[in-house]
């Protein structure tokens, strides 16, 4: 550039940080997918009073109300006969859900991820079936067929096997509300992954039970924990289904969803510290699953983009 | 270990993938599978390996038929495209993983599996990366360690499917001669699978060149290259034209109209006339055997390539002329091919004819003006 002769005051002290283009820019200028504040400002409201509203406000209330005749009340309804009767309850239908269900996503995922077989997209539908069926209807169907006057009824009486009203009815209605949370979960992963590595361990010499066991297995333990947790939070807090097959007899079939439902329907005080108490209960259990859940997605998010990478 | 691949025939489903393919692979031998995409070169590569299984023939490792075995059972090694290496686990423990997975009455010591690991790691050439995992490796060195883990068994035979195919082109090079190399070292009896001609030429002894489920030409680079069987081997490998002539009384006819071709051996009928753009001369005056009017003209490297429209079909033949020559496009230009094929077109798979290498009357290329 030709030097020009121009005038300096003598206080001018030259832009040392910033260079003038940075400084050119308008003030108002943004992205062409941001919106305007205001805008923003609105969409946050609306979202975050939503979530106040519907979602956090019911929450505090039923810690609130658990602890409304102090922490003594609270301890002492939940140790009721009848409330740990549904703790219990709740206990083992989970204990019997949850593998149950983990030992089906598996063989579902690996059957539909790793081969192709007829009937296929069947499978894939059928899985999904209780996600669209209302858990009532579930639960009628079972009593449909092992109740009294079902299909099985009188030879299930006849051998004096109870199912209906019966611990193994809540178990099978749990299992059919629970199914699809494992094997959802597995199955994108693992037909991402296909069946490069499992070919490389066999071509290695290792057994089918080795491959899964060394190789697949490794491959998949995060979505699966993060599919039992899902799993597991469902289990104990279903409703519908569980309260159509179990008979609600308090102490006996009654499970922790059934016996809040009970305890709310007294129309006392003291019941109703029991009914939030046991729903303080499910509520912390879903607080932890939350946590877990924010936990494993964060894990999970970064094992799968190092699996990225390594292809 | 020598590999017999006896009348196979492989189908998915109803689909035919292979058919009636035989071959014969000698111990010690470095084999290339050639082809393009959905010749099935692959799905012979993993009968040999055991991942999938033939629906008709035999394959014999050495006398004994492993056609029935289980790829567990027939110790392979087999190194994929995307190397498949096992991500939640370190680069000795992939090498060692063949080995680890061993009943226990056959499996080595921690320690000695650690050592064989590290030894392999140096024959690789990648001594000290024991302890990192597959993400801190580069796709170059990942395929080395795959070769490693698959060496590590002791295998009878090396599969590798398109093992640099994921690679880009300098690393390619690289691991080409690097495993020429290796191969000569281990002796290995090895198989791999290709769709790039540079590749399979320059480092088999023999590629075997596949089309449509069905072995075209198994050869040597110069076989392969001079003497192609047939008009697929001869279009697929290297850059050619190709031309209708109608043979007949031992005289070659172009568009009914005789040229000066000696076709004496060839089989009467419509044919097809293949030649390549370097062996094709240009004639001044328009005495060649065929003329066309340039379509196009542009540098290719140390020369220059120029298309011809030729005859009133308009077909397309490329030459290859001496850079300083640039014919103007739209000028006319004769030619007369120096070495060429022709192949019957009734039997486009069949036996081929003989051509014969013809010097040409002038040795120095010309340029005829419009």
């Amino acid at each position: 550039m030709p030097a020009e002769k121009v005038f300096v005051p003598p206080d001018y002290q030259r832009p040392t940080e910033s260079p003038p283009e940075v400084a050119a820019i308008p003030f108002r200028q943004r992205s062409a997918v941001t919106e305007p504040v205001w805008v923003r400002t609105i969409l946050i409201v609306v979202a975050v009073g939503f979530v106040g509203l519907f979602l956090l406000l019911p929450l505090v209330f039923v810690f609130v109300q658990a602890f409304s005749m102090g922490f003594g009340e609270y301890f002492e309804q939940l140790s009721e006969p009848y409330a740990q009767s549904a703790i219990r309850l709740t206990l083992l239908v989970t204990a019997i859900a949850v593998p149950a269900n983990l030992v089906f996503g598996i063989a579902a995922s690996w059957a539909i991820a790793k081969f192709e077989f007829k009937g296929k997209a069947f499978l894939i539908t059928l899985i999904d079936l209780p996600f669209s069926v209302s858990p009532v209807i579930a639960g009628l169907v079972y009593v449909l067929l092992f109740g009294a006057q079902g299909y099985f009824g009188p030879w299930l009486e006849a051998n004096d096997i109870q199912i209906i009203f019966a611990v193994p009815g809540i178990v099978l209605a749990t299992i059919f509300v629970t199914f699809p949370f494992v094997a959802r979960e597995l199955i994108p992963l693992m037909q991402e992954q296909g069946t490069g590595d499992e070919e490389a361990a066999l071509s290695l010499g290792a057994s089918g039970f080795k491959t899964f066991l060394f190789v697949t297995l490794p491959n998949v333990k995060w979505a699966l924990l993060y599919g039992v947790l899902l799993c597991n939070a469902r289990a104990m807090g279903e409703f519908g289904a569980v309260s159509v097959l179990s008979g609600r007899i308090q102490g006996f079939t009654n499970t922790m969803p059934l016996q809040i439902e009970a305890a709310s329907k007294e129309f006392s005080r003291t019941a109703e510290v029991a009914a939030f108490s046991m729903a303080s209960l499910l509520a912390l259990l879903a607080l932890v699953t939350l946590i877990l859940k924010t936990f494993l997605e964060w894990r999970y998010a970064d094992r799968l983009s190092s699996s990225a990478q390594a292809h | 270990m020598e590999i017999r691949i006896a009348n196979v025939r492989k189908e998915f489903g109803r689909f035919p993938a292979l058919h009636d393919v035989s071959l014969n692979i000698r111990s010690g031998e470095l084999i290339a599978l050639l082809g393009p995409s959905g010749s099935g070169k692959t799905t012979l590569l993993r009968l040999i390996a055991g991942l999938e299984h033939t629906t008709v023939g035999k394959i014999y490792f050495g006398d004994e038929d492993a056609s029935q075995k289980s790829i567990q059972d027939r110790n392979v090694g087999f190194v994929f495209q995307h190397y498949a290496l096992f991500k939640h686990l370190t680069i000795a423990d992939n090498i060692g993983f063949g080995l680890r997975v061993r009943p226990r009455a056959t499996r080595p010591s921690r320690k000695e599996i650690r050592r064989r690991a590290s030894e392999l790691l140096d024959l690789v050439q990648l001594p000290g990366l024991d302890r990192r995992l597959p993400r801190q490796l580069s796709g170059g060195q990942r395929q080395r360690v795959a070769l490693a883990r698959a060496l590590a068994i002791e295998p009878r035979v090396l599969l590798l499917d398109e093992p640099f195919g994921a690679l880009d082109a300098q690393v390619r090079r690289d691991l080409r001669r690097w495993l020429r190399e290796l191969h000569d070292k281990t002796g290995h009896t090895t198989v791999f699978v290709t769709h790039d001609q540079e590749e399979a030429l320059e480092l088999a002894d023999r590629v075997v060149v596949m089309s449509q489920g069905r072995i075209e030409q198994v050869g040597g680079a110069d076989d392969i290259y001079d003497a192609p069987a047939s008009p697929f081997v001869f279009s697929f490998i290297g850059e050619s034209s190709s031309l209708p002539i109608l043979v007949r009384d031992g005289e070659a006819f172009f568009e009914d109209e005789r040229v000066s071709l000696p076709v004496r051996d060839c089989e009467a009928g419509p044919s097809r006339l293949f030649i390549r753009p370097h062996d094709i001369d240009v004639v001044a005056d328009g005495g060649g055997t065929f003329s066309g009017n340039v379509t196009m003209v542009r540098r290719n490297g140390g020369g220059r390539r120029v298309e011809l429209a030729i005859g009133s079909g308009g077909h397309r033949v490329e030459i290859e002329v001496p850079a300083e020559v640039a014919p103007a496009i739209g000028s006319t230009i004769s030619i007369r091919p120096r070495r060429w094929r022709v192949y019957a077109d009734a039997a486009p798979t069949g036996p081929v004819t003989t051509a014969a290498a013809m010097k040409a009357a002038e040795p120095s290329r010309a340029v005829a003006a419009e």
